[in-house]
């Protein structure tokens, strides 16, 4: 019990430290929120009382703990551009984000563990050579293209699912529909990364003396490399994971401009180009706070997996 | 009965076994011999089916008038475990690090027996009880890393054994463990075949663990069997020359080399103490403390070659690095001629000592050629224009030819390896060489060798050796004076003619007896 709660202050720390970074950086990005609301135009005075009314007048110390007090109690300030609140914004867009990358998550281990367990068990021969050409491919293609690809088959040709855009999870069925496309298109090169990191992870266990012993007790190669080989390989498997999954939460705005889906990563770049330093300062932090979660939740899994990490 | 007829195996084009006879016979410990490479190992793996991807056995494994070779896997995967069970050299890397003990020894009950998890598990407990893994001290629930090298063989001998096969192969299953862990699962094995009455083929290169245990002998040489029979018979009449070679071999002692009398003290350490800080045991509580090295005070004088013997965990390791300058000390001080070592000295004075390992595999970077290899001791005092030079000479000094200059260390056998090695350590002209259990992983025939070649020289360079090994016979080759540690402390201290005869510590005289000897009167 007691690594965990070390674990758990190390990640509250983590947290802290990360609020403070972003807030000074967004604080030394050159341009005046103030000035940026009012216009080039706008009279001095006008920006001090605006200025003042946003509480930019006040020492750093009182703004960071001001703005600290409003995460901790779900406050996340209001949008310059669209003065509705921060907070209302983001969740909207999590709603969204979330279960695409998890769907996309899901999609690529339901792919790359099959893939990369068969590439591994036939080293050198046929299977695995063309495994391997296929996560080649997976990589190398454009995953724009590749989604406009899958809306040009199965929306334009077979209209099974929508080209794009996101009807709200008022209406359930539609909204996993929406969502079916672009996480194919994130999950195609994630799932080939994690096939051939899997499949080398699988080779260089299926090499060690404890697969021979397991073999020695009467085991088929299948058998010690699913219940022997496996798990010993799943350590490089969860850390590239946990990187993917990082990824796919924010960096899927290319695929969200394609599909039109309204996620973290287009109110971010959106934000940013309307220089809406309240709304970047909180979507960056959710993102950065999400990214310590997952650190969190796959050194959690390691320890599950491997006991000689336990109560370290 | 287990009956190998005329077993042949082809490896990539190439004889690695042919014509191979052995009957293995219920209750009958066969020992097999040989020098590495010769064909051991690879018999061992096509008796249980288990060759190498291209390999090609022809001839006959046969068990109940059938052939195992030309029986297809699902029947193999059938008899592997139920009626041949195999333990292998390396108990550290032997079993699964993320399953429990128990088990891995159920699994062979469930795999075969198809048991439920409790009757397996009962089961699992009672051959661990066999093997001497008792409870309280041996839950089920262990992990590999929480035991020590031979309580892990205990492990893998439970999963060999779960299910009493006709045959128990062991290949080399003590050559990692210190001797009197050595002597432990000997017994046990001899207790094994005697009470369950299963044929064991053990493979090893030690002639003193065969004599001591085995009732019959087969000597390989280049995959051939060329010498069986009763071992005493065998040992005694030694009629091959291959045979004759390997006791010779085995008894080898190379000439002797006198240190200059009343020489000063190159390495002094004094009332040294290293604790490692062990996990709290309780929010808040003070760390643990393990000391490994309990207040050591030791001398090698200029030119003598001092061995420091001693059991796994009895702080050897910890004491060398500690000399090395690897690590820092809590109490005490080491000097290196008359200048403090520590973690952080000089370069130059870290040129005076040098330390070749026990892996030759695993202390090269095996991109590397030799050339670079050899020269890289130079980042020490400085590169010296005419380095090429120097590391052909280094390389000449341990026998090897320039042309090995070029070459990757893959290339090179395991004695060879060894000998780069050395060339390593020499090249800067060093004062001191630490040698730790830097001839156990060799065959008796290359350890001869690298034994002469140290003793050489050591006459002609004027070095000082430390020698840190588990294996007494080592030492009593080569050391003039023996140090014996234990729990972090010397606990004697002599000439080595007197520490081995007539040993006064308990743990010297453990030391001593669980040696393994041919009999004196056999070889005569």
């Amino acid at each position: 019990m007691r690594p965990l709660i070390r674990r758990l202050i190390s990640l509250a720390v983590s947290l802290l430290v990360a609020s403070a970074v972003i807030f000074a950086v967004v604080d030394l990005v050159p341009g005046d929120p103030a000035s940026f609301v009012l216009g080039t135009g706008a009279r001095p005075d006008t920006v001090a009382a605006l200025r003042e009314q946003m509480g930019l007048d006040l020492p750093w110390p009182v703004r960071y703990a001001r703005w600290l007090g409003g995460v901790v109690t779900g406050d996340l300030g209001t949008s310059l551009a669209y003065k509705t609140p921060v907070a209302d914004m983001i969740a909207d867009r999590v709603l969204v984000s979330l279960p695409l990358a998890l769907m996309a998550l899901v999609l690529a281990v339901a792919v790359a563990f099959p893939a990369g367990m068969y590439a591994a068990s036939r080293r050198g021969r046929a299977g695995d050579v063309a495994v391997m050409g296929g996560t080649q491919l997976g990589i190398a293609l454009p995953n724009f293209w590749f989604a406009m690809l899958l809306v040009l088959v199965f929306a334009v040709r077979l209209r099974w699912l929508p080209a794009g855009g996101f009807p709200g999870w008022g209406h359930p069925l539609a909204a996993l529909k929406a969502l079916m496309l672009p996480a194919i298109a994130l999950a195609l090169p994630q799932a080939a990364i994690l096939a051939r990191v899997l499949r080398s992870a699988l080779i260089e266990t299926l090499e060690q003396d404890y697969i021979r012993s397991a073999r020695a007790k009467g085991l088929s190669r299948g058998q010690a490399l699913r219940r022997h080989a496996l798990r010993n390989a799943l350590i490089p498997v969860l850390t590239i994971l946990g990187m993917q999954f990082s990824f796919l939460l924010a960096g899927a705005i290319i695929i969200e401009n394609v599909f039109y889906l309204p996620g973290l990563g287009r109110l971010i770049f959106q934000a940013i180009s309307q220089r809406d330093l309240v709304v970047v300062q909180s979507a960056v932090l959710v993102l950065v706070a999400a990214v310590i979660l997952v650190t969190f939740l796959v050194d959690l899994a390691y320890a599950a997996v491997d006991p000689r990490l336990r109560g370290r | 009965m287990i009956g190998v007829n005329g077993l042949s195996v082809r490896l990539g084009g190439r004889a690695v076994l042919a014509d191979v006879d052995l009957s293995l016979r219920p209750g009958t410990i066969t020992g097999l011999v040989g020098e590495s490479g010769s064909g051991k190992s690879m018999t061992a793996l096509a008796i249980i089916g288990l060759l190498p991807d291209g390999a090609k056995a022809s001839g006959a494994v046969m068990l109940d008038g059938r052939n195992l070779l030309d029986l297809p896997e699902p029947a193999l995967n059938d008899l592997r475990g139920r009626r041949i069970g195999m333990i292998f050299q390396e108990p550290m890397t032997a079993l699964n690090p993320l399953m429990t003990i128990g088990d891995q020894v159920a699994e062979v009950l469930v795999r075969h027996r198809g048991l439920d998890r409790a009757q397996a598990a009962a089961r699992a407990r009672d051959r661990l009880d066999r093997v001497g893994l008792p409870l309280p001290r041996f839950p089920l629930g262990l992990y590999p890393h929480q035991l020590s090298g031979g309580q892990r063989q205990r492990v893998a001998i439970a999963m060999a054994i779960a299910l009493a096969p006709d045959l128990l192969i062991a290949d080399e299953p003590t050559t990692a463990l210190d001797v009197t862990t050595q002597a432990q699962i000997l017994d046990l094995l001899r207790g094994l075949v005697r009470d369950e009455g299963m044929a064991l083929l053990l493979i090893t290169h030690d002639l003193a663990v065969v004599a001591g245990i085995a009732d019959r002998v087969a000597v390989m040489q280049a995959g051939r069997i060329v010498d069986e029979g009763p071992t005493e018979a065998l040992f005694r009449a030694r009629t091959h020359p291959y045979t004759r070679a390997l006791f010779a071999a085995a008894a080898h002692q190379p000439d002797r080399v006198q240190a200059a009398a009343g020489a000063a003290p190159i390495l002094r350490v004094t009332g040294a103490v290293r604790d490692y800080t062990l996990p709290r045991r309780a929010p808040f509580a003070p760390h643990p403390v393990l000391r490994a090295v309990d207040g050591v005070s030791l001398t090698v004088a200029d030119g003598e070659a001092v061995g420091l013997v001693g059991e796994s965990g009895c702080g050897k390791s910890t004491l060398t690095r500690a000399i090395l300058g690897l690590d820092r000390l809590q109490a005490g001080r080491i000097e290196l001629d008359g200048e403090p070592i520590s973690d952080r000295m000089p370069a130059r004075l870290r040129a005076r000592v040098q330390v070749v390992f026990q892996d030759p595999h695993g202390s090269f970077d095996r991109r590397w050629r030799v050339d670079r290899l050899v020269a890289e001791p130079f980042h020490l005092t400085g590169r010296p224009h005419d380095w090429r030079d120097r590391v052909a000479d280094a390389l000449d000094q341990v026998g090897l030819s320039p042309d090995a200059m070029a070459r990757h260390i893959h290339e090179f056998s395991g004695g060879q390896r060894q000998r780069i090695a050395i060339a390593r350590a020499l090249i800067i002209r060093p004062r001191l060489i630490v040698l730790d259990e830097a001839v156990s992983a060799l065959d008796v025939q290359v350890r001869a060798q690298v034994l002469d070649l140290l003793a050489r020289l050591r006459a002609s360079h004027g070095l000082a050796w430390l020698f840190i090994s588990h294996d007494l016979s080592v030492v009593r080759a080569i050391a003039d004076r023996v140090l014996v540690m234990d729990r972090g402390r010397i606990v004697e201290d002599g000439t080595t003619a007197q520490v081995l005869s007539d040993p006064r510590h308990p743990t010297t005289r453990r030391l001593v007896a669980a040696t393994p000897v041919i009999p004196p009167d056999w070889v005569a």
